[in-house]
């Protein structure tokens, strides 16, 4: 059975792209582009690991993985974070809330699945 | 001990060093001079005071002008070597003889800490707005943003692995797509950077409506008397380069101005005021609200009303709405505004009026009459929250000059990274360029 990733992201082609690469490596990529309800869509459909993006509207990436993290059903599954912001302080910031990963944007494929692979074990 | 009489006791060690740079024996100088070359030496380790023809006679064998014996080194330029080694940890003793004997290469030294300072405080500047500007910020996150999905998907054409041929247009459309995102959210970025504030692409709506109303002297006769020409909405759909944003903005003010015209006559404010010359005095005088009145003066045609104003109204966020400059000065947008000014007390004092005279910093720091005033907008139910706001009137001082002098004087200052007023009450923040005592 596929394992499933969720990409909370809200650029169209950025999802697009990411979704096309993970899928053709076998994973099944569902997508959420709302920060307000992306917390409710992590415990609705549990995903095996989370891609999460730190600037999302309605609610920033880094306020989604502290309460993902506040939640005993949610504190250990794998999130890696992707950021345009790229500052010491912002990977600090990640790091601090519990991101299992933290990337900067711009990404190359190859690393985004590499780290997948690691992150949700295989 | 000052300058002067320190450029008087050192006459004789100014002698005595050009005497050597020239390669002149003491015995030689003296005797081109017409002394002796004890008391030559005696004059050389300042033990006798030198002037009138001696004096002359002896800077006319050094070459040099006798007031550069008597006084020494300018003041100026030494004061300039002093600050420029302080700013720099620079333990430098004798600028004096530095900038005496190397009058040329003392200015350069002088010259070029300027120009660094002037430069330390740009860069500190552009990183303060890189940090903490929303606009920039909202560029560069564009910018990336763009770059990271053509890097992606170009990555994804490229990789070698087939892709049928509606996934290869899809993804062409993407990078198309992104390219001119690309491309707009560099320009804006560069806009930035070129000239930061200026740029017409870092302009914000309030920006833009700032300058056409500038442009119109903040008075619109198209809405003035009881049956105006025009309507705000035409006025704003006929400025011109506005973008959508910045025409809501100014129909908003339009809206506002309009209303103010119909309950404020321009005759009858212009009378008033020609009596009172007071907002307050005027305000009764007409019967109005006082933040009203203060809208209305800032918007009176030459003549009508106070020689030069300014004007600014914020809300609770302290955010500024389109202001009126004086003089050139006016209140920041982008950074954070001193909090001293009186607008920002009128919002947590509404209905009471305040007046100050408000001086900036430094020896020709302006100083404007400045009147506030707070109010709180309600509406348009009766669960929605208060809105404080505030507005402030500035005049050049010499209006109502009689009664200046009862109107206290309060330091203000142009932001706390921009202020020098270490010792301020109210300062937040360090400033971006240490504080140096002859700021103030």
């Amino acid at each position: 059975m596929a394992r499933r990733v969720l990409l909370i992201e809200d650029e169209p082609n950025i999802i697009e792209a990411v979704s096309f690469i993970l899928s053709r490596a076998g994973w099944t990529v569902h997508t959420h582009s709302d920060g307000a309800s992306a917390v409710e869509r992590v415990r609705a459909h549990p995903p095996e690991l989370v891609i999460l993006d730190a600037m999302l509207p309605g609610r920033s990436g880094f306020d989604i993985l502290q309460e993902l993290r506040q939640d005993a059903a949610t504190r250990d599954l794998p999130v890696m974070m992707l950021t345009a912001r790229g500052q010491a302080r912002d990977r600090e910031l990640a790091l601090s809330l519990g991101a299992t990963h933290f990337m900067t944007k711009p990404f190359s494929n190859a690393e985004v699945l590499d780290r997948v692979r690691d992150l949700a074990g295989g | 001990m000052g300058l002067e009489r320190r450029g008087a006791r050192l006459a004789g060690a100014r002698i005595r060093a050009r005497r050597l740079d020239l390669g002149l024996a003491q015995t030689a100088l003296a005797q081109q001079v017409g002394i002796s070359a004890s008391y030559l030496n005696l004059i050389e380790h300042d033990r006798r005071r030198i002037g009138g023809r001696l004096l002359n006679a002896i800077a006319r064998v050094l070459d040099l002008d006798p007031a550069q014996i008597a006084q020494g080194a300018d003041g100026a330029l030494v004061g300039r070597l002093e600050a420029a080694a302080a700013q720099h940890d620079a333990p430098l003793a004798d600028a004096e003889v530095l900038a005496g004997r190397f009058p040329g290469w003392a200015g350069l030294i002088a010259a070029q800490a300027a120009r660094i300072e002037t430069l330390e405080a740009q860069v500190a500047g552009l990183s303060d707005r890189l940090a903490h500007d929303p606009e920039l910020s909202a560029s560069l996150h564009q910018v990336i943003t763009a770059a990271t999905a053509i890097r992606s998907t170009a990555s994804i054409l490229t990789g070698g692995e087939a892709l049928d041929r509606d996934w290869q247009a899809r993804f062409h459309r993407n990078i198309h797509a992104e390219s001119l995102r690309l491309a707009e959210s560099s320009r804006r970025l560069a806009g930035f950077l070129e000239a930061p504030g200026t740029s017409e692409a870092a302009l914000t709506p309030l920006d833009r409506v700032e300058r056409f109303l500038d442009r119109m002297g903040h008075h619109v006769a198209a809405l003035e008397g009881p049956n105006p020409a025009l309507s705000p909405e035409e006025v704003a759909m006929g400025a011109p380069d506005l973008d959508p944003a910045a025409r809501e903005v100014l129909r908003r003010w339009l809206m506002t101005y309009r209303a103010d015209a119909q309950a404020l006559p321009l005759e009858q404010v212009a009378q008033a005021w020609r009596e009172a010359a007071d907002p307050l005095g005027v305000a009764a005088r007409l019967g109005c609200d006082l933040p009203r009145l203060l809208r209305r003066l800032a918007t009176l045609p030459p003549g009508a009303g106070p020689a030069q104003v300014g004007f600014a109204t914020c809300d609770a966020g302290g955010a500024l709405g389109p202001r009126r400059a004086l003089d050139g000065l006016t209140l920041s947008r982008g950074a954070a505004a001193c909090p001293l000014w009186p607008l920002y007390e009128a919002l947590s004092q509404p209905g009471r009026p305040l007046r100050v005279r408000a001086a900036m910093p430094g020896e020709s720091g302006a100083v404007v009459l400045c009147q506030a005033v707070g109010w709180i907008e309600t509406g348009p139910d009766w669960a929605g929250p208060a809105r404080p706001r505030a507005a402030m009137l500035m005049l050049r001082e010499e209006v109502g000059a009689e009664t200046s002098g009862a109107v206290p004087r309060r330091e203000v200052g142009p932001g706390c990274r921009l202020c020098p007023r270490d010792a301020c009450p109210a300062r937040r923040e360090p400033p971006l360029v240490p504080v140096r005592s002859d700021a103030l």
